[in-house]
């Protein structure tokens, strides 16, 4: 193997010159944060609300949720973030579509949005079979002690149901910080795009890549202790 | 006596072989294993990209032909195979480093840093970074581009080369990163974009592959000077000085001049259009004499 292998590339200051590759990398990183959280906010909440229409007894919801889970769960990521990026603009309105094309960093916007919307319909699988998997008791208990149905929801079925289906989100936290890499073939600069950068740049494509690996699993050793300590303090509960 | 042994007693009488010609790195791989290996891109029109029945092509491609024809003259070996290895801009460097590709025939730029890394061989083309913008708007040079929206390829000379502009020249751009320069185009093509910023060669590519050619203006401004080369393993002298005399042959002889105007004057596949682009005085400077400077500024570019 013929490779300079160079660590101290890192020090290093990129082609434009402002910043060094180590400081290049770790803002990559810091957008893959900021994305993945944001998307990790839209996919819990909406995730949740999608997951409970399609337990809830009225038919036209159990449909609308599913059509939802569907819809977003079938087409392959890459391809839903080129859709609203791409295709999208053209189908509005042309004031509308021009608007949109002209928003500053409109693929990061595109890109949490559009990871949100994916991994919602994910965790909307996961929060109904957590519902599913509690007895029918509860919820009758519930009703019995005369709380109403969004009641029973609210305080009984969905907070038990994200203690038992734990485990699982963590697994989609931890891939929604990994899917966020997609977001490259939008042109959004986060930590995989700045690593390919580096190494069109410098040439030390290994060291770029090895870095990039690293601060993955850093960010993901985080989420993981998180949701440990989360599944600590709820153990009482489940 | 097992298989093993066997073959540890062949390697070991080739690579006699090899030594007793005096042979070092790249020349004894190739004398050694007997295939040389080329490495190619997939769409680097009119360069080095695949024609419709996914066999490499191009201009680079040609020359490199020559070259290794050149190699095995060297060698004294005709069975030598040539075989190809599809690159891109992320694994070109890993497989010339261990021996996967020995000559990268692409559309990669030689410059200082990279020197570090690989070794050019004399240059073989000289692209200019331009813009191309849609002809309605009028943007003829980078002061028109004041205040409007650029792309150029993520992590890309070209993107370095718009942020660049938009600091010293203070021209307020929005430059937006894309994935590749068909992505960029899509941009561009969209409304997404104002402008296109990429290698002149590459531009005229995109321009002329896409729905509407005449829709579309590439800058008579260059932006930069990027002198491509082919990609070699580096200290491995003994092999770049068989690649650049076997390419200073290829100039001197006229046959450089030909394969030009096959690749930049004819109608070229898959879709049999002409780019129509004659050779730059900085590329028949070239030709003249060969050098494998790194420096734009050793490339007189009009």
């Amino acid at each position: 193997m013929n490779y300079d292998w160079r660590w101290s590339v890192f020090l290093q200051p990129t082609l434009g010159g402002a910043m060094n590759y180590a400081e290049l990398l770790l803002r990559g990183a810091g957008i893959t944060v900021v994305t993945a959280v944001l998307a990790w906010l839209i996919a819990l909440s909406l995730g949740t609300l999608i997951g409970v229409l399609r337990t809830v007894p009225v038919r036209s919801l159990n449909a609308i949720a599913r059509s939802y889970v569907e819809i977003f769960r079938n087409i392959p990521l890459l391809l839903q973030l080129f859709l609203w990026y791409f295709v999208l603009p053209e189908l509005l309105p042309e004031s509308a579509g021009n608007w949109l094309k002209a928003l500053p960093h409109g693929s990061f916007y595109v890109a949490f949005i559009g990871l949100g919307f994916y991994t919602a319909s994910r965790v909307a699988e996961q929060i109904r079979s957590g519902i599913q998997s509690l007895p029918k008791g509860q919820t009758n208990a519930g009703l019995a002690l005369g709380m109403s149905l969004p009641q029973v929801y609210r305080h009984v079925l969905v907070p038990r149901a994200y203690v038992t289906m734990l485990p699982t989100l963590t697994s989609e936290g931890l891939a929604i910080m990994k899917n966020t890499s997609v977001a490259l073939t939008i042109g959004l600069a986060e930590l995989t795009a700045q690593a390919r950068a580096m190494q069109e740049y410098s040439f030390h494509v290994f060291e770029a890549f090895s870095a990039a690996t690293v601060m993955y699993f850093a960010l993901n050793v985080v989420i993981v202790q998180f949701a440990r300590l989360i599944e600590r303090r709820t153990a009482h509960l489940a | 006596m097992n298989a093993k042994a066997l073959t540890v007693l062949v390697l070991g009488a080739t690579s006699l072989v090899a030594s007793a010609q005096g042979l070092s790195g790249t020349m004894a791989k190739v004398a050694e294993t007997k295939v040389i290996t080329i490495g190619y891109r997939e769409s680097g029109i009119p360069l080095s990209y695949v024609d419709d029945k996914q066999q490499p092509v191009g201009y680079a491609i040609d020359l490199c032909m020559q070259v290794a024809e050149a190699v095995k003259k060297e060698l004294k070996m005709p069975t030598v195979e040539i075989k190809f290895a599809s690159v891109n801009g992320s694994t070109r460097i890993p497989l010339i480093a261990n021996g996967t590709v020995d000559l990268e025939c692409g559309t990669t730029t030689n410059n200082v840093e990279r020197q570090k890394q690989v070794a050019f061989s004399t240059t073989t083309f000289i692209a200019a970074a331009r813009f191309a913008s849609k002809r309605v708007d009028k943007l003829s040079d980078v002061d028109d581009l004041k205040g409007k929206t650029v792309t150029a390829n993520a992590g890309s000379n070209n993107l370095e080369l718009a942020n660049k502009l938009n600091t010293s020249r203070n021209l307020g751009l929005n430059i937006l990163p894309s994935k590749d320069f068909a992505e960029g185009f899509l941009m561009l093509e969209t409304g997404r974009a104002n402008a296109l910023v990429l290698d002149d060669i590459l531009l005229a590519g995109v321009v002329a592959n896409s729905k509407d050619p005449s829709k579309y203006v590439i800058s008579s401004q260059a932006l930069s000077a990027e002198p491509y080369a082919i990609m070699m393993r580096r200290d491995d002298p003994a092999f770049k000085k068989v690649v650049d005399d076997s390419l200073k042959h290829i100039y001197a002889s006229g046959a450089a001049a030909k394969l030009y105007a096959k690749w930049f004057q004819a109608p070229i596949p898959p879709r049999g259009i002409t780019l129509n682009l004659p050779p730059s005085k900085a590329l028949q400077q070239v030709w003249k004499t060969p050098i494998d400077s790194a420096d734009p500024a050793a490339y007189t570019v009009e």
